[in-house]
């Protein structure tokens, strides 16, 4: 793979689906680029409801969301500091992670992220 | 009234810098900030955490950034006034009539906003009902210990604050300490002492809780708290305190009637000027075409930000373009020979 440009290219360029739900249940369908992180996804898409005021730099819990149990799974582990951040979100529960700590991978194809009543 | 050229909301690295270079022009100004110490952002969420693109210096970290922007600012003597947010700004024939939350007033042709993402503000518990005792008896910051005394409180959340609260007052009060989770994020040392508080019931520990509800007639009686599984227990509490670290919040700045753009105040990029004539803003909260949320860039736009200011603050006369190094007048500014 590393040894064809083309293939490797087009590799990294994917588009992966994910699907933002608001609280209010309206759902935005996104493509968003292989590597890049779901919250980043949602700001570049226009989605309404995660702030991300600290720009993914895990310090300031406005870009956090709900998975499903179904998801949640997939998902690649939290690291260090995300559940002290989570500490400080808008009613977080066990479902709850920062979208800037999740990579969108081909894995995740067709997440569903839940967005919170509110960040603040 | 304080008199001065210029007032800077926000003491952030964009905030000092343009204090910098109001003082090299010749301007004063008078810098107000919410937090209790100055920094911004970079002394309050990464103090410790290393910067590699401030041009020219290769790497430092947030607090060292902070402390020689100060140090850089020392000549001029310019007063801070922190603990203290802006609230008002109207226009009094041409002037700016700037009010803060503690009662100070400033008189300034120009106001500079540097407040990044927002004033730095308690985050507060979702309950709608927790509104009603706000100030009272739901609090998210002590000042007073000795209302305590011998009353049922319940402390919320899981880093030093909390801990360290909950252990203080277990001395003087019944204290439930209540946390999402069962790991917390404070000190180990206090961890322990936490649990050791615990096992001799001279703190109620609740963990995997959170607040559903708090309710009382008239003055506060009771919190109710929930777990994930839906079960909720009823617990007496005089005061309900919070500690969920701090939260970037628009507040006041929302009510300038400047032109928002998201949460981004747009400005020209030849000054910085908002949609209201003397009004500056820069930094994190400023928007145009290609901005970038870096550092640098809120250095760039404070330097020409304060020729904007030069225009009111001195309209008779013509402001002089000139160098660090080969200004006499600067180096007298800066107090070198
Ligand atoms: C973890 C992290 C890492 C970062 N790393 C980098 C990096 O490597 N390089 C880089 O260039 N940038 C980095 N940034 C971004 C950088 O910190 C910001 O761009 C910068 O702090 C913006 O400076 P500012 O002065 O505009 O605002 P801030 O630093 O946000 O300061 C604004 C201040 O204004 C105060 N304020 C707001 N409203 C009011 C009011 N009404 N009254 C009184 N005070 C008020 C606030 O309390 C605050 O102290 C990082 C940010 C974070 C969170
Ligand atoms: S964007 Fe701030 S924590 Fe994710």
């Amino acid at each position: 793979m590393i040894t064809c440009p083309i293939f490797f290219c087009a590799y990294i360029k994917a588009m992966v689906k994910i699907i933002y739900i608001e609280h209010n249940g309206k759902e935005h369908v996104a493509e968003v680029q292989n590597g890049l992180t779901v919250m980043e996804g949602a700001v570049q898409n226009d989605i309404p409801g995660i702030d991300a005021d600290c720009g993914g730099s895990m310090s300031c819990a406005t870009c956090h969301v709900y998975v499903k149990e179904d998801w949640y799974d997939k998902l690649p582990k939290k690291e260090m500091g995300e559940d002290d951040m989570l500490d400080q979100a808008y009613e977080p529960n066990s479902n709850s992670r920062l979208s800037c700590q999740i990579s969108v991978s081909d894995d995740l194809d067709g997440l569903k992220v839940h967005i919170p009543e509110k960040q603040v | 009234m304080i008199k001065t050229d210029a007032v800077i909301v926000g003491a952030g690295p964009t905030g000092l810098f343009c204090a910098h270079q109001l003082g090299i022009i010749g301007l004063t100004c008078e810098i107000v900030d919410n937090l209790d110490k100055i920094g911004g952002q970079c002394i309050e969420l990464y103090p410790d955490k290393p910067i590699y693109d401030i041009p020219a210096v290769p790497k430092c970290t947030g607090e060292e950034l902070t402390n020689n922007l100060i140090e850089q600012i020392k000549p001029f003597k310019f007063n801070f006034h922190l603990n203290d947010r802006v609230q008002e700004i109207i226009n009094e024939n041409g002037n700016w009539i700037v009010k803060t939350t503690n009662g100070k007033k400033f008189k300034t042709p120009n106001v500079v906003i540097a407040g990044g993402v927002g004033s730095f503000e308690p985050r507060k518990f979702p309950t709608k009902s927790a509104e009603k005792f706000d100030g009272t008896s739901v609090l998210y910051s002590i000042k007073d210990k000795t209302i305590f005394k011998d009353k049922f409180v319940a402390i919320f959340g899981g880093g030093d604050s909390a801990l360290d609260w909950a252990i203080e007052l277990s001395n003087i009060s019944k204290v439930s300490l209540i946390h999402r989770r069962d790991e917390f994020r404070g000190a180990p040392a206090s961890v322990q002492k936490i649990k050791e508080l615990s096992k001799k019931n001279i703190i109620n520990l609740f963990t995997k809780y959170s607040i559903k509800d708090v309710k009382g007639n008239g003055s506060l009686e009771e919190v109710e708290i929930k777990n994930e599984e839906g079960e909720s227990k009823i617990l007496k509490a005089d005061y309900v305190l919070g500690f969920f670290g701090l939260i970037m919040q628009l507040g006041p700045i929302a009510e300038w009637g400047l032109n928002l753009d998201k949460k981004a105040i747009p400005v020209n990029t030849e000054n910085f000027e908002t949609n209201k004539k003397g009004i500056f803003a820069i930094g994190d909260i400023c928007t145009y075409p290609g901005k970038l949320k870096l550092i640098l860039s809120g250095f760039h736009e404070g330097a020409l930000a304060a020729r904007g200011c030069f225009k009111y603050a001195r309209p008779n006369e013509k402001y002089r373009f000139e160098f660090t190094t080969a200004s006499n007048t600067i180096k007298d500014r800066l107090g070198v020979k």
